[in-house]
């Protein structure tokens, strides 16, 4: 029994339970009617809304903010959360960092570090309003994905440009980079998994907060 | 008493380990869970929550019937071209750093992950939830090696120590209510303050397994879609542990079946809509993953994946039922189903119960065991209507009737038994008009002996009985209506009537 011989004999059964004369997948493919909702239709702001509304619901909290006032936004909301030791992506504004907090990069420590710190601060590649979705890519700001999983708190800077309104638009923008690394994040860790109660908080970070620029 | 011997799997193992082979037939362990009370009441209430959940995001979606024909046809088109993107998808994973291994059968697999578990002198392992493990009876497989698994879905953790089987897709504990997931834990996780909300029994496995998600080297997961063109694979799931395993380990191992290919990346702007609405009721899950073979600094430095036949690459041999493998596991033909809502899932005897455990397990089986599976059903059509990618159960149901029938009658004990001789004078009795006359002639007579003083017959003998043990059947009336239309109808018709009724 060789690794080869599974290999051949699963793909000959795969062929053989179909006749010769098929058409190329490309031109099928090409026919794969598609007719459901791609891009988006609402005015920026209502989008807006309902990213907030969606991320609500799951349990997030979202904050809004001028670009000017950025830093001091994100001293009051880890003021009010008390937390004050935290790690960040390689890559993230420096400018966006108050001070009497730590920020430490955290790309390179190990997971058992990282479960030391309070929370971590990032950034994403883009958002979906419809579900309420960040998506965080293995990029400057956002991270290896060990970052925003193992710190019990997270706090995500997203700016107005980045929402879009549905999922095949943010598909289209991950299309590019889709060989990174890729997490898809719509609320904070929970489980239904006893009598189907969504209950916030298993083993990702249990506080999300999302800190919209606009 | 001598053993039955065991079917020989296509690598040369037995089926003797293997889960759902052995397993009675759906009508025995039906009866015993129907007493059980209080998993009936387990089981409706989830499936009722997660169906009117379901309900209102899908509701909310005026695209759904486009997305549901986008995600039938991918998959539908997945299958048509299976070995071209599957090779598509073996070139790409290698090519990021990814090793691709291909099992024939469960016991192919299982030899497979324990070959790599043996090379890096593995002693435990941290799992995500993977019905497909289920499916090949790993677990026990590495019990036997000496490895332990821990499981690290909150469901699959409840089923490992409670030395429970898993009874749905999705929420493989739904059969268990929080008091009895707090008895579970309090015993085994020995902690007597522990309370019995949901939220302490989260955090209960929170503070359980996070020791283990930073020490343990190795991770096994399953896959819900890997992408042909980018050798991309994908997990969707709420709690982290998934994320956690995905990303902390040194070597990560991930068996799916063959049929969890989908061409394009794009594709999943379709499915990443449908499954999470269809499975949990949400409009996204909290984390999806998406990671494609190695990337430095990021994620585990070694990675395999293991493509499992295991009985798929048969069902594409029947057009009929090939769609079967066109499903995605989100489970929403279990919660509808009355007859699973009704049973739960272990009286399916597999990892995969309700309706498409109901089609899907005896074909994986080569129509050789679980064979009561497809007559599980009332074929009342919910599970056809909420299915995500459209596959049309009750269809297939009927047709794997058809099959189960036909192999039965190739045996001299199915030739002679009572369905068959039955259903044989039936088709005779209803070849033509003229026969079904005389047979309702005889009918008519056959019957004094079983109407009783209510004029309906209560009790009929043999097989007939299953009808009138629920029910009482009136009885013929005293003509037919051909017999009162060759009486009342007009002359030239009624001749012809009577002249069509020569055999």
């Amino acid at each position: 029994m060789t690794a080869s011989g599974a290999r051949t004999a699963i793909l000959d059964a795969i062929r053989s339970s179909r006749g010769a004369d098929q058409n190329p997948s490309e031109n099928e493919y090409r026919e794969i009617p598609r007719q459901y909702q791609r891009s988006g239709s609402l005015d920026p702001e209502v989008r807006l809304e309902l990213f907030e509304e969606r991320l609500r619901e799951y349990d997030a909290a979202v904050y809004r903010t001028r670009a000017a006032d950025v830093l001091q936004t994100i001293a009051t909301i880890l003021s009010d959360r008390e937390k004050s030791r935290l790690v960040i992506p390689q890559g993230f504004p420096s400018t966006w960092l108050p001070p009497g907090f730590l920020f430490a990069t955290g790309d390179e420590l190990s997971a058992l570090d990282l479960d030391g710190y309070d929370g971590v601060v990032t950034v994403c590649e883009v958002a979906i309003a419809l579900t309420g979705t960040l998506i965080l890519q293995s990029a400057p700001g956002q991270g290896p994905r060990k970052l925003s999983l193992v710190p019990d708190y997270h706090l995500c800077v997203v700016s107005a440009d980045q929402v879009v309104e549905t999922v095949p638009e943010a598909m289209d923008h991950i299309a590019k980079t889709s060989s990174l690394p890729t997490t898809f994040i719509s609320g904070p860790s929970a489980t239904a998994d006893i009598e189907m109660t969504r209950i916030k908080g298993v083993h990702g970070p249990r506080s999300l907060d999302v800190l919209l620029i606009h | 008493m001598s053993k039955p011997e065991a079917s020989r799997s296509e690598s040369g193992a037995t089926h003797d380990q293997v889960p759902g082979w052995n397993a009675p037939d759906f009508p025995s362990a039906a009866k015993i869970l129907l007493a059980d009370s209080q998993l009936r009441k387990n089981v409706r209430h989830a499936t009722g929550v997660i169906t009117q959940k379901r309900n209102r995001v899908v509701g909310e979606l005026k695209d759904w019937p486009e997305l549901r024909e986008a995600g039938s046809r991918i998959r539908q088109h997945a299958l048509d071209h299976l070995d071209e993107y599957l090779t598509q998808f073996e070139e790409a994973c290698t090519r990021a750093g990814g090793v691709v291994h291909w099992a024939r059968d469960g016991a192919e697999a299982n030899r497979i992950i324990l070959d790599l578990l043996e090379q890096q002198s593995a002693t435990e392992v941290v799992k995500i939830k993977s019905m497909t493990t289920e499916e090949i009876g790993l677990n026990p497989a590495l019990e036997a090696a000496g490895i332990h698994p821990y499981e690290t879905d909150l469901a699959e953790l409840i089923i490992q120590l409670g030395h429970d089987r898993p009874s749905h897709v999705v929420v493989p504990a739904l059969h268990k209510n929080r008091q009895q997931v707090h008895e579970i834990f309090q015993q085994q996780m020995h902690l007597k303050e522990l309370g019995d909300r949901p939220e302490d029994l989260a955090a209960a496995a929170r503070s359980y397994l996070r020791e283990r998600f930073l020490r343990v080297p190795i991770a096994i997961s399953g896959a819900n879609f890997l992408i042909a063109e980018t050798g991309g694979a994908c997990v969707v799931e709420s709690e982290g542990n998934g994320r956690m395993c995905l990303t902390l380990p040194r070597t990560l191992i991930t068996i799916a079946g063959i049929e969890k290919v989908i061409p394009r990346l794009q594709d999943l702007e379709v499915l990443l809509q449908s499954l999470p609405r269809s499975a949990t009721g949400e409009r996204m899950n909290p984390y999806t993953s998406i990671w494609t073979g190695i990337r430095p600094g990021d994620g585990p430095e070694e990675f395999h994946v293991i493509l499992l036949d295991n009985g798929r690459s048969g069902i594409l041999h029947d057009q009929e039922a090939k769609q079967t493998l066109k499903c995605i596991r989100c489970g929403a033909c279990q919660n509808v189903c009355p007859v699973y809502r009704q049973t739960g899932g272990h009286a399916y005897g597999s990892v995969y119960a309700g309706p498409i455990g109901a089609i899907l397990t005896p074909q994986l089986h080569h129509m050789e065991s679980s064979t009561s599976l497809p007559y599980a059903s009332s074929l009342c059509g919910a599970c056809f209507e909420v299915c995500p990618v459209k596959i049309d159960i009750p269809e297939v149901l009927i047709h794997l009737r058809g099959k189960v029938v036909k192999k039965e009658q190739t045996t001299l004990s199915g030739k002679l038994s009572p369905w068959n001789l039955g259903m044989k004078a039936a088709a005779g009795a209803l070849k033509s008009g003229g026969r079904l006359h005389t047979a309702q002639r005889f009918g008519r007579a056959g019957q004094l002996l079983f109407v009783d003083k209510s004029g309906f017959i209560e009790k009929l003998p043999f097989l007939l009985g299953g009808w009138t043990d629920t029910r009482d059947l009136p009885p013929m009336p005293a003509e037919s209506f051909r017999e009162w239309w060759a009486k009342h109808g007009d002359g030239e018709n009624a001749s012809l009537a009577a002249k069509k009724e020569q055999p």
